[in-house]
C-alpha cells in the first residue's frame, strides 16, 4: 500500500502565489494542499514549520564530468548536490569526454542518471567534439529528447556555422513534436578573450594578469541577437556577466527576438576584486566582472531581462586548483549554495526567486510538464523545502561535490534547503542527502 | 614582515627600513673579506620557475655574504615539467627544511599562493606582470644614493607598462617615497585604467623629458610585435627609445636607468648608454645590497616572530 507523505507547517510559494499550506502526496503526485490536513493512518509527517514549500528548483547549467573526469564529479554526487541544492533538475553540460554529441553519449548519461538524486537532462553540443566546425547530429539527438544544444565552454566563434546551426534548429519542429529547441550559448569572442584569466579592468591592471574585455561577451551577443531575428532561433544567452549584455538582451527583447538568458549565482555575489587573493578558486569563464556589472545584472534579474538563475557548477579536482591562477582550471561550484545565495543578495521576494530558479528554467530546458509546476493536487511532487532563517557556514570540503572549489568556503549564510523531494521520494531529508 | 610580495606592504618606513639596512651591508660589500655570519646556519632556496641568471646570481651572492646556505630549484630541471602542482612543488622544497624560498614566476601571483601554503620566508623575485619588489627596492636606493629628496621628484617610465611587474613595483616604490611619476608608452602597451595605478600617462616622450628626474626605461620584448601591439622595433625607438636628440633634451642632473638587460638600438641608442647619467651598473651593484638587506630582514623578523617576541 502506498504511503501518504504530508510537509507540514510551511508556506507554499508558487505561481499561484503564497499561502499557508500543508501538502500531501502518493506515489510521487501530489493529492492534497490545505490549510490543515488530518493525516491518515501511517502516512509520513515531514516538518515544514517556518520553511517554505516550493517547486523544485531547475539548474539550466551544471557540469556533471562523468562522462569522463569521474574525479572531479560523478553523475551520481553531482545530482546529489543538486538535490542538497534544492533542485530537481539540472541540465548536463555537454563538454565531457567523449563529448555528448552523439545520441550513444546522451544514452549513457541517461543510464548512468537513473536512480540518481534529482531528474539529469542531457543537453547535447552543437558541433561534433565542440569543436566549432561540423554540425552535431540534431536532429537524431532531439528525436531521442535532447531540447538544449550548446558548445558550453566555447562560443561558436564561425558567424556562418551559428548561422546554419539556427537555420537547422529552427527544421526540427517536426521530430521535438512543435517543442523549440534551444540554443544556449556560451558568448565569448575567443579573440579577444585571448591570454585572459579574469575581467579585463582596473583590478587586472593592478594585478598585472591578462584581462578579458567585456567585448568578448557582448560582442557576440549582438551577433546572435542580428542571426535570430534572422532565422526566429531560440536563443538562450548563458552566463551574462556583464552590464552592456544585460542592455542588449533587454532591447532584444523588447523587439522581440526569440531571447532568453541566465545569470549564474557568481556573477551577482562576486566580483574581479577577488582575484586580488591570486586563488584560483575565484577563476571562472565568463570572469567575474565589477560592482557596476554586478548590479545590472541584479537588475535585469529583477526585470525580467534575465529569465534564471543557473548555477554553472564547475568541479574541478582539488589539486588543480593549487597552481598558478594562469593555469588552473576556470570554474566553481554552486549547486549547494545558489538558493541561500540568492535569496540572501538578491533584493528579491520569494516568488520571484523561485520564478528564476524553478519555473522559467523548466520552461527553457522543455521539462515544464514535470518541474516548475504549481503545487496542486495532480501535479508530480517535486519540491524544495527552503527554511530561510537556518544559519550555516558554507564550506566547500563538505559538500556532496567530489571536488571543494566553492568560492564562498567561510562565508556564514542564511537560509538552507531543509527538504528536497523528487518525484515523492525525500531525497533530502534534514539537510541530509538519503540517495 | 614573514614575507615580501609587494612594495605595498612596505610603505614609507618598511622601504626606509630596507634601505638603512642597504647602507650598513654595502659597507660589508666595501671589505677585503665581504662577508659575515648574519644568517649562518639559515638555508634559503631559490626557486626559478623561470629563467632569469642576474636576479638568481644577485640573490645568490646575497645570501652568500650573509653566510646562508642556498638551495637551486629551477623549473626545467623538475617535475613541474611533469604537471607536478604549485602547492606540491613548494611542500616537497620545505620538507627538506629551508627558512625561506625566493620565488620566480612567470604567472602573476604565485609568490602569494605560495606564501599561504609554506611556513618559511617568501621572496617575490618577479611574479609575472605583477611585482618585482627587490628591484624596485633597488632602484630607489640607487636614487637615493644621488642624495636627493624623492618628494616631488618627477620619474617617467617609459616601454611596456603593461607587461611589466618592474613597472608596476616601481610605480608603488616611488609613489610610496612622494615622487610623482608618468608612464610613457603607447595605449597599446598600458594596462587597462592605467591611471589607476597611481601615475600620469602620456603617450609623447618628447613632452615628458625636459622635466624628468628620473628617466626609466623598460625592456621591449620583440613578441609584443607579433601581438600587434607595436608595429615595429624600429617605429617603437623612434617614437619611445631614448636617443641621441632625446638625451639632450633630459636635464643635465637627471638620471637614466634600466633594469637590464638592454636591447641597445630599440629602448636605447648605442651612443647613449655610456651617457653619464646611466647608472644601470649601479643598480647591479646596489641589487646584492639591497637583496642582502631584504634577506637579513625578513628572516631576522621571521625568526622574531616564531620565538615569539
Amino acid at each position: 500500500m502506498s504511503t501518504t507523505q504530508i510537509l507540514r507547517g510551511g508556506t507554499v510559494t508558487d505561481q499561484r502565489g503564497t499561502r499557508r499550506a500543508d501538502v500531501a502526496w502518493v506515489d510521487g503526485v501530489i493529492t492534497d494542499v490545505a490549510d490543515s490536513i488530518d493525516p491518515p493512518v501511517g502516512s509520513e509527517i515531514l516538518d515544514a514549520s517556518d520553511a517554505i514549500v516550493m517547486p523544485g528548483l531547475v539548474d539550466l547549467h551544471a557540469h556533471l564530468r562523468e562522462p569522463g573526469q569521474e574525479e572531479a564529479e560523478t553523475i551520481e554526487t553531482g545530482a546529489r548536490g543538486a538535490a542538497l541544492g534544492g533542485f530537481t533538475a539540472v541540465v548536463a553540460m555537454p563538454n565531457t569526454t567523449p563529448t555528448m554529441d552523439h545520441p550513444s553519449v546522451v544514452r549513457d548519461v541517461l543510464a548512468i542518471a537513473e536512480g540518481a538524486s534529482c531528474e539529469v537532462v542531457p543537453s547535447a553540443a552543437m558541433t561534433v567534439g565542440r569543436e566549432g566546425k561540423l554540425l552535431s547530429p540534431m536532429g537524431e539527438l532531439a528525436s531521442m529528447g535532447v531540447r538544449i544544444f550548446t558548445d558550453d565552454g566555447d562560443g561558436v566563434q564561425d558567424a556562418a556555422l551559428m548561422l546554419r546551426i539556427m537555420e537547422y534548429a529552427s527544421g526540427l519542429a517536426a521530430v521535438t513534436g512543435g517543442q523549440p529547441i534551444v540554443l544556449a550559448q556560451h558568448c565569448e569572442v575567443a579573440s579577444l578573450s585571448a591570454g585572459g584569466h579574469m575581467h579585463e579592468g582596473e583590478w587586472s591592471g593592478r594585478l598585472g594578469m591578462g584581462g578579458q574585455p567585456s567585448e568578448a561577451e557582448t560582442l557576440m551577443i549582438v551577433r546572435d541577437i542580428m542571426l535570430s531575428r534572422r532565422t526566429g532561433a531560440h536563443i538562450h544567452m548563458q552566463h551574462v556577466s556583464t552590464a552592456e549584455g544585460v542592455e542588449l538582451i533587454r532591447h532584444a527583447k523588447a523587439d522581440g527576438v526569440r531571447i532568453t538568458s541566465e545569470a549564474t549565482t557568481h556573477h551577482f555575489t562576486l566580483t574581479d576584486e577577488n582575484c586580488a587573493t591570486y586563488d584560483p578558486v575565484f577563476k571562472v569563464h565568463p570572469p567575474l566582472r565589477t560592482a557596476a556589472d554586478v548590479a545590472a545584472i541584479k537588475a535585469g534579474l529583477a526585470d525580467g531581462t534575465i529569465d534564471a538563475i543557473a548555477t554553472d557548477h564547475a568541479p574541478h579536482e582539488p589539486h588543480t586548483k593549487e597552481f598558478p591562477f594562469d593555469q588552473a582550471p576556470p570554474g566553481m561550484l554552486g549547486l549547494e549554495t545558489a538558493l541561500s545565495l540568492a535569496t540572501a543578495e538578491l533584493e528579491l521576494d520569494m516568488a520571484t526567486i523561485a520564478a528564476l530558479m524553478s519555473w522559467k528554467p523548466a520552461a527553457i530546458a522543455g521539462i515544464g510538464d514535470r518541474h516548475g509546476r504549481p503545487i496542486e493536487p495532480g501535479e508530480p511532487a517535486n519540491l524544495c523545502v527552503f527554511d530561510p532563517s537556518e544559519r550555516w557556514t558554507i564550506s566547500g570540503t563538505e559538500m556532496a561535490s567530489r571536488s571543494q572549489n566553492s568560492p564562498y568556503t567561510g562565508r556564514e549564510a542564511t537560509g538552507r534547503v531543509r527538504h528536497t523531494i523528487f518525484n515523492g521520494d525525500a531525497v533530502v531529508l534534514g539537510g541530509e542527502a538519503t540517495r | 614582515m614573514k614575507d615580501l610580495l609587494t612594495i605595498d606592504q612596505l610603505g614609507a618606513d618598511g622601504i626606509g627600513e630596507i634601505m638603512i639596512a642597504a647602507d650598513s651591508f654595502a659597507e660589508v660589500c666595501q671589505r677585503p673579506v665581504p662577508k659575515v655570519p648574519a644568517l649562518r646556519g639559515k638555508t634559503i632556496a631559490s626557486m626559478f620557475f623561470e629563467d632569469s641568471t642576474r636576479t638568481r646570481n644577485s640573490f645568490d651572492t646575497a645570501a652568500k655574504r650573509l653566510s646562508a646556505d642556498t638551495m637551486n630549484f629551477s623549473a626545467s630541471s623538475s617535475s613541474v615539467s611533469k604537471g607536478e602542482s604549485l602547492r606540491d612543488t613548494v611542500e616537497t622544497i620545505e620538507a627538506m627544511g629551508v627558512d625561506a624560498i625566493i620565488v620566480r614566476h612567470k604567472s602573476s601571483g604565485a609568490p602569494q599562493q605560495i606564501a599561504r601554503w609554506a611556513q618559511a620566508s617568501v621572496i617575490n623575485a618577479g611574479d609575472g606582470w605583477h611585482a618585482h619588489p627587490t628591484q624596485a627596492l633597488l632602484d630607489v636606493y640607487t636614487v637615493r644614493q644621488e642624495g636627493r629628496s624623492f618628494e616631488g621628484m618627477k620619474v617617467a617610465i617609459v616601454g611596456d607598462i603593461s607587461h611589466s611587474r618592474v613597472a608596476r613595483s616601481n610605480i608603488e616604490a616611488f609613489r610610496t617615497l612622494g615622487a610623482d611619476v608618468t608612464l610613457v608608452a603607447p595605449p597599446t602597451l598600458l594596462p587597462p585604467f592605467a591611471e589607476s595605478l597611481g601615475a600620469t600617462v602620456s603617450h609623447d616622450l618628447d613632452s615628458v623629458l625636459g622635466d624628468t628626474d628620473v628617466l626609466y626605461l623598460l625592456r621591449m620584448q620583440s613578441e609584443r610585435m607579433n601581438q600587434a601591439l607595436v608595429p615595429s622595433l624600429g617605429e617603437y625607438h623612434r617614437t619611445f627609445g631614448l636617443t641621441r636628440d632625446r638625451a639632450r633634451q633630459l636635464p643635465a642632473n637627471s638620471l637614466i636607468m634600466h633594469p637590464g638587460p638592454m636591447n641597445r638600438g630599440i629602448e636605447i641608442s648605442p651612443e647613449v648608454v655610456d651617457d653619464p647619467r646611466v647608472r644601470v651598473l649601479n643598480q647591479v651593484t646596489n641589487g646584492v645590497v639591497v637583496r642582502m638587506a631584504v634577506l637579513y630582514l625578513v628572516l631576522s623578523s621571521a625568526a622574531a616572530e616564531r620565538s615569539g617576541e
